[in-house]
């Protein structure tokens, strides 16, 4: 019974990310997609905060994106999956609601 | 006619400030199309959402249409749910009282006005989302 929250914009730029983590439960699962992706950078300010809720929630990232932006898998903070679209598919297929914090 | 099998939970979470974006406007829309399809529908403002339910909106000098008056007719729709999230207000310097009052009429009990605004904190919020089969995001 448990959730799928995506968020496609840069937390520098909205709440959305910030947002989003304080509303997660317990087993959900936080997909970071599109502008997304940038707050999960190694060293940013929101890696800490995103790091602090990989015990509530997985953390994944859309793969396509994170490379359509110059970055790498080592560039991101420890502990974070990688999907490309077939594993978006299959997230929100196995989550009960998605939330898109927009 | 029975209770059909298909009735879900929509969840319509406002996280805009009005007149900005087109956000507010086109959820207030589908709520609508919700209702009228006899969904079971809430609505939550967290974030800059809040602003939606300011009273005393006033749009003659920025030429848009006020449309702040459509939340206090939903309850005639049936959606009787308005989730506002209490940090949300805070942080924007805002109380419950900033707010426009927004009843329904409870059929149930000789049609007395009750308030559709429910006042959650964060944690509460969450239990909302996960209480909800359908969640829109505006």
């Amino acid at each position: 019974m448990s959730t799928l929250h995506t968020v496609n914009k840069s937390p520098f730029e909205r709440s959305s990310l910030a947002s989003c983590l304080a509303h997660v439960a317990q087993g959900d699962a936080v997909l970071l997609i599109e502008d997304g992706v940038t707050g999960a950078r190694r060293g940013s300010s929101f890696a800490e905060a995103l790091h602090a809720k990989s015990p509530v929630c997985a953390i994944y990232i859309l793969a396509p994106d994170l490379a359509a932006r110059g970055m790498k898998a080592e560039d991101v903070i420890e502990g974070a999956k990688f999907v490309d679209y077939g594993g978006f598919v299959d997230l929100v297929a196995e989550k009960t609601r998605v939330v898109a914090w927009l | 006619m029975s209770e059909q099998p298909s009735k879900k939970k929509f969840l319509y979470i406002n996280r805009k400030a009005p007149y900005g974006t087109i956000y507010a406007l086109e959820s207030l829309e589908v709520v609508l199309i919700g209702a009228a399809f006899e969904q079971e529908v809430s609505l939550a403002f967290l974030d800059d959402g809040v602003f939606q339910l300011m009273e005393g909106q006033d749009t003659t000098g920025v030429g848009m249409k006020n449309f702040s008056k459509t939340y206090r007719a939903l309850g005639d729709y049936e959606v009787r749910k308005f989730y506002v999230e209490k940090e949300s207000l805070a942080e924007r310097g805002l109380s419950v009282e900033n707010l426009m009052p927004v009843t329904y009429e409870d059929e149930d009990d000789d049609y007395a006005e009750k308030p559709s605004i429910i006042l959650v904190d964060r944690a509460e919020m969450a239990k909302v989302i996960a209480a909800n089969d359908v969640i829109l995001s505006f």
